[in-house]
């Protein structure tokens, strides 16, 4: 991040502004991935008019960096609506999506719409893993044709590998394929409980092994650079941005502090953003914690290195709490680290 | 210069935050953040007002400059912000509201 950036962070942070908001258009998808933790089923998502008033609050609330996400997002027949009125209140948008109903003429629409990234999941090179974790044939064809769409008029696309027991050995073929294809690649290793708090897809998660080739991989030491700080700036640091500068909005108008983060504050349906943002006791007593606040990791000897998502923590059963895959994130670290490898 | 109109380019996002407006480029995420008269500009870029007009009704009303200097300041912001392509300038107004131009705005 420049360091002009970081300013409009950390003033956005002073003055508690939620400078960045994902907004979740739907839970409807045309995949069915082995690791998702959405129930697709439609409980009555937001109307075209509903989204829009709620643009016009977060705009008012001075958010910039808007990521439209799902489910998947181009089965909102109005889409493109809410992009163009999405531009015109001036937001900085990032979209979320697999990618496989994404033809030459949404590449158009979405470049001429001013979009300023595409993410876009891939979670192999083979077809019969990545379609094996989707469950719909041929889906990494379509993924990746859609990408090339979007590359080719010159968007900046961001392949989304999340790692899992199904793909962990093949993030390397990924990153061959992202820059065959001239855009970005982020690995990730988290897999989260369903928001209803289902843990069954945990099993998936990637063993410690694996997760030890990851960390110890010398290809990905920027994907995982984590500078540490002194225990002191550590303690009073806030545990990360969510309900500071940061939150996110499902698409029945449910308010969470951010999408790992499944704490209900409020709900735009019957509330208007401003005041769920500022006044929920929920959403101000996740931001009045500090590092120094969590009894268990305050005094862990990983504290300064530590990725902790306080959501997962949550999500465990205290926002206050560890999260059990960020403890065993950092053992493996250090792990990797006693065994003399260079390790992030 | 005093005459000058301008409006926004198009692929752009921007918000006022914590009292600066800032703007971020969806071509190559680019980065700008305004300051006080640089944004009286950005935030009068209607393609309707001269830039003499938003000087004396807007930058000599808020500051303590004279017009002058506050034109010649205006001017030189326009400029810049006109060859990092974020304004649009032109010697003639926009048609009246309802007969909009493609790309005048943001």
């Amino acid at each position: 991040m420049s360091a002009l950036m970081q300013q409009v962070w950390d003033r956005a942070l002073e003055q508690r502004i939620p400078l960045s908001v994902q907004f979740d258009l739907t839970y409807r998808c045309n995949e069915r991935c082995v690791h998702c933790y959405l129930d697709h089923d439609d409980h009555g998502e937001m109307t075209t008019a509903e989204v829009k008033s709620v643009l016009d609050q977060l705009a008012a609330a001075g958010t910039l960096f808007l990521i439209f996400s799902g489910g998947e997002l181009l089965l909102r027949k109005d889409l493109f609506e809410l992009l163009a009125y999405a531009r015109e209140l001036g937001f900085d948008i990032k979209l979320k999506t697999n990618a496989i109903l994404l033809g030459e003429r949404e590449a158009d629409r979405i470049r001429e719409l001013g979009v300023r990234s595409v993410q876009v999941s891939i979670y192999s090179h083979r077809p019969e893993v990545h379609d094996g974790i989707t469950k719909v044939p041929g889906s990494l064809h379509r993924s990746l044709a859609g990408i090339r769409f979007l590359q080719a008029r010159g968007l900046h696309v961001l392949i989304a590998n999340v790692l899992m027991t199904q793909n962990a050995a093949d993030y390397p073929h990924v990153r061959a394929l992202a820059a065959e294809l001239g855009v970005e690649c982020t690995i990730d290793p988290t897999i989260t409980p369903k928001m209803d708090g289902d843990t069954s897809i945990l099993n998936l998660r990637i063993s410690e092994p694996q997760l030890l080739r990851v960390y110890t991989d010398k290809s990905l030491i920027a994907d995982f650079a984590n500078e540490p700080t002194t225990d002191d700036e550590m303690l009073d640091a806030r545990p990360c941005s969510a309900g500071h500068t940061a939150c996110y909005i499902s698409p029945y108008g449910d308010v969470f502090p951010c999408v790992q983060f499944p704490l209900p504050t409020g709900n735009l349906r019957g509330q208007r953003f401003g005041d769920v943002w500022h006044q929920s006791p929920q959403m101000n007593e996740v931001r009045e914690i500090r590092m120094r606040d969590l009894p268990t990791c305050s005094t862990c000897s990983f504290m300064t290195t530590c990725t902790r998502c306080p959501g997962l923590a949550y999500m465990e059963g205290n926002m206050k709490g560890p999260s059990s895959a960020d403890c065993e994130k950092s053992m493996v670290r250090a792990r990797g680290q006693a065994a003399g490898k260079d390790v992030a | 210069m005093s005459d000058v109109f301008f409006t926004r380019a198009g692929k752009l996002a921007a918000r006022k935050v914590a009292g600066e407006v800032v703007i971020l480029r969806a071509d190559d995420s680019s980065l700008y953040v305004l300051n006080p008269v640089a944004a009286a500009v950005w935030e009068a870029a209607d393609g309707r007002t001269p830039l003499g007009a938003v000087v004396r009704d807007v930058i000599c009303r808020d500051y303590d400059v004279d017009p002058e200097t506050a034109l010649r300041d205006a001017s030189e912001f326009l400029a810049a912000l006109a060859a990092q392509g974020i304004l649009h300038t032109s010697e003639q107004p926009l048609p009246p509201a309802g007969q909009a131009l493609d790309g005048a705005r943001a």
